[in-house]
């Protein structure tokens, strides 16, 4: 059969560092074909380039065996590739039939006049083809997200789109709007329409995909055809690392003393009944992939967004957090995965950084701010956690990635926390200073602290954790300890949607 | 988790319909004009001088000039952009024209249109410093504030420059054409504002320039995917509300029968809460021009009716403040 796309050796790194390299990709027409990989594997890095959003660096595309360049999305879409972005590319001011053909408006013969009821009536007929219920004259920002992914379909369809890459399609969608997504897919498909579909649920693609390609560490494994394949296969493709450098360094098993516990968390679809427990001295793993949930719990749990419900008690005591300044209050620190934007102040130095979540210590009655006195202990969290700059008057901005995490945890620890979440602790910080993190919060629980740890990378919590949370779609789907954890194990669980969407995972594609 | 956090932003949540009647534009302007016939009906029962013609064609006169620059800024605005020059531009434009007339000796219909190009002008450049340099538009046209107050200083020598008596030039704005005799006469400058307000409202939502207007706003990034030429349409935006202060200034020389280079700061801000009384979002993408010359209808009433009342100059602009931020605060309980 004939390529609609070919892919081949395609090279894209940013800042230095490879997200693809020598990456392949085939499509066929009318076929769904499967992409996965781990957080960070390249999948998206490898569609985008295709969709024009960003450059190779090296490699080739192929449109129907025509070497093809394409250097802007707009480029994309006039060879009839489009991309539909999770985060909609629409403008939620105007009307779907606005949108649809936003920049090519028909014009009347005076040329710069809207032909507005043609605009409508060309839109009508695409919504028509699609079988959507929809009205061209409807706001878009009145829309449900589903509904606002149709429009972004029928847009790619009026551009007479022959390559359709749908990024996640279905992560803010209900169980009816899936079904009606997979319809449409399949109407799709029977014009001839090739869709590469990004997506982590295994049965979402064990049922709609003809193939799969498997994508890790930005490089190319394998593409299996689904109905031969089974998901514990394309998992263990996808996982299929060696295990981290080093042997796992754990601490002594924690305490049984429960400092935290979490019941009843409920909010909206984000968040559904979230229940577990905190021991002292443990650091306790938060599995999942992206979009989870596990950063809305611990911002549930530090007051920093409104739930429906919680119960929380610490150490034994009822309490009720509000707002994170009562959570800081209670012992507990949040150490945020975006550091420069909710960790740091970084225009300032480091010592000012350090006093800031406790800085009510360090003012005189009369409310004048003893700077000697801030100086002194940020030098004591200094030596204690062996931060790299030459001075506490140094500015955050200036130091390494590693070492801004170490003035985050120097703040907390100035604050008197005994509970620390540490959301992706290790992200954007070099491997050399990971293991140094890494000994930092194993010297943290030796000495009493509990730790949550959330963390996308699956070597990074079998190596920390004591025990294992693995969450899916706002849901615990499973606990294993750290005798039991293994990658495949955390997998299984991080992608477990067959109850939810009511199929069996073994099902073929229909 | 960043995804996950971008769906939910995502507008689209489902809602009922009257939850979308209080949402609907439709309501801000229905609560602006609702506001402007309290005022007319509280002050015409709190002073019998209110609803005399004189007064009628005064409130009429003083809405005209701030109602076109508020027309002309409504389409920046609608991109989500500010122009803070619209005031001393229009000051700049209206030296212009008089110095055409008066020192060149060119006819009227030129000295208009070197006035309205210069307004024009100075947009133009507004927009491609912050489309191709990428300044910030509130800081862009406050250089622009700054520089076309300092050239009508510089081009007047700081004095009033007036037209000879007799020109017919006031004309243009304090002549009458429609006139009901013996009840009212209508002021040209209302009509010329009428007329620029229809130009205003024609191009916003017949023309594809007012629909990549609302793209800007609504999502720049999307519009540019789409393949619309954003950095372009910006200038044009810009480049429009500039050609509405450059007939602001017309108007306002017109009235006063002089340019007056030290008038002109200050004007922005009247132009700017009439669009936001008038319903316009400053976060952009949402806006007519209605709205906003019901806004402008506001403000002088308003202004108006407490100086009937001998309410002191002052306590007028703490009033008018106060409005302007309850108009505002009512607009974000509706997008809630």
């Amino acid at each position: 059969m004939e390529l609609l796309v070919e892919m081949q050796g395609i090279n894209k790194a940013f800042a230095g560092v490879p997200a693809c390299e020598g990456c392949q990709f085939q499509l066929r027409p009318g076929e769904v074909h499967a992409l996965v990989g781990e957080n960070g594997a390249g999948k998206s890095t490898l569609m985008k380039v295709l969709a024009g959003v960003y450059r190779m660096d090296a490699g080739q595309i192929l449109l129907r065996g025509r070497e093809v360049e394409i250097n802007s999305p707009h480029a994309a879409q006039m060879l009839g590739i489009t991309m539909i972005h999770q985060e909609l590319n629409l403008m939620p001011h105007l009307t779907v039939a606005q949108n649809i053909f936003i920049g090519r408006e028909p014009r009347r013969s005076v040329p710069f006049l809207l032909d507005e009821p043609t605009i409508n009536q060309q839109a009508e007929e695409i919504l028509a083809q699609l079988h959507l219920n929809l009205s061209p004259k409807q706001r878009v920002g009145g829309l449900t997200v589903a509904r606002q992914q149709m429009v972004e379909i029928a847009k790619a369809l009026s551009y007479n789109s022959q390559v359709m890459i749908m990024d996640e399609p279905t992560a803010a969608l209900t169980e009816a709007e899936i079904e009606e997504l997979f319809n449409m897919i399949h109407r799709l498909r029977e014009k001839g329409i090739g869709i590469v579909y990004i997506s982590h649920r295994m049965e979402e693609i064990k049922r709609i995909s003809d193939r799969v390609t498997v994508m890790r560490d930005g490089h190319y494994i394998e593409t299996l055809i689904t109905p031969e394949t089974t998901i514990d296969r394309v998992i263990s493709l996808m996982v299929g690392r060696t295990i981290y450098e080093s042997a796992p360094e754990l601490p002594e098993t924690p305490s049984t003393e429960v400092v935290l516990d979490v019941k009843n968390l409920n909010r909206g679809r984000e968040l559904r009944d979230v229940n577990f427990q905190l021991k002292r001295g443990e650091i306790l793993g938060f599995a999942g992939l992206m979009g989870a949930g596990r950063t809305e719990v611990a911002r549930a749990i530090v007051g920093a967004d409104r739930c429906d419900s919680i119960e929380l008690t610490i150490k034994g005591k009822p309490v009720t957090i509000r707002h994170p300044r009562d959570a800081v209050r209670h012992g507990i620190g949040y150490l945020s995965e975006d550091r420069k934007r909710y960790g740091l102040v970084v225009g300032m130095d480091v010592a000012n950084n350090i006093s800031m979540a406790a800085l009510h210590r360090f003012v005189s009655p009369i409310g004048v701010v003893d700077d000697g006195k801030i100086r002194q202990t940020a030098k004591q969290q200094v030596d204690a956690l062996s931060v790299k700059t030459p001075s506490v008057r140094q500015r955050v901005r200036n130091l390494s990635g590693g070492n801004q995490q170490k003035v985050v945890i120097a703040k907390w620890l100035t604050a008197d926390t005994d509970i620390l979440i540490f959301d992706e602790p290790t992200r954007g910080i070099d491997v050399g200073a990971k293991s140094e993190i890494y000994k930092l919060l194993n010297e943290l629980a030796r000495r009493g602290k509990s730790i949550i740890m959330i963390s996308s990378e699956l070597p990074e919590i079998l190596r920390m954790s004591h025990r294992i949370i693995v969450m899916c779609e706002g849901r615990i789907t499973g606990e294993l300890t750290s005798e039991e954890a293994t990658q495949e194990k955390i997998m299984q669980f991080a992608t477990q949607r067959s109850e939810l969407i009511g199929i069996d995972s073994e099902v073929q594609p229909a | 988790m960043q995804t996950g956090t971008l769906q939910r932003n995502t507008p689209g949540a489902p809602h009922t319909t009257t939850r979308s009647f209080w949402r609907s534009e439709a309501l801000q302007r229905i609560l602006a004009f609702a506001a402007l016939v309290v005022l007319l009906i509280f002050f015409s029962l709190a002073s019998p001088n209110f609803l005399q013609a004189r007064n009628i064609e005064g409130i009429f006169l003083s809405t005209a000039v701030n109602g076109i620059l508020a027309v002309g800024v409504t389409f920046v605005i609608i991109t989500g952009g500010i122009d803070l020059s619209i005031g001393t531009v229009m000051t700049f434009s209206a030296v212009i024209t008089a110095k055409l007339v008066t020192e060149a000796g060119m006819p009227i219909p030129i000295g208009i249109i070197g006035g309205v190009l210069t307004g024009g002008l100075a947009g133009l450049i507004n927009g491609t410093v912050i489309s191709r340099m990428r300044v910030p538009p509130f800081v862009a046209t406050l250089g622009m504030l700054y520089i076309a107050k300092g050239l009508s200083l510089i081009l007047s020598e700081l004095a009033p420059i007036y037209f000879e008596r007799g020109s017919g030039f006031t004309d243009l704005a304090t002549g009458v054409i429609i006139s009901i005799p013996g009840v009212i006469d209508i002021p040209n400058a209302v009509l010329i504002m009428f007329g620029m307000a229809l130009i205003g409202s024609f191009v916003l939502f017949r023309t594809v320039l007012g629909r990549y207007t609302f793209a800007l706003g609504s999502n720049e990034e999307a519009a540019r995917i789409s393949g619309v030429n954003t950095a372009r349409w910006k200038i044009i935006v810009y480049t429009l509300t500039g050609l509405f202060s450059g007939m602001a200034g017309v108007m306002i020389a017109a009235r006063l029968n002089s340019a007056q280079p030290s008038l002109g700061q200050g004007y922005e801000l009247d132009a700017i809460a009439a669009v936001v009384i008038g319903g316009t979002s400053l976060s952009g993408g949402e806006g007519s021009i209605v709205g906003t010359v019901i806004g402008a209808f506001v403000i002088s009433v308003l202004t108006n009716g407490l100086r009937i009342l001998s309410v002191p100059q002052e306590w007028q602009m703490v009033l008018t403040g106060a409005i302007i931020i309850v108009a505002v605060f009512l607009d974000m309980i509706r997008r809630r």
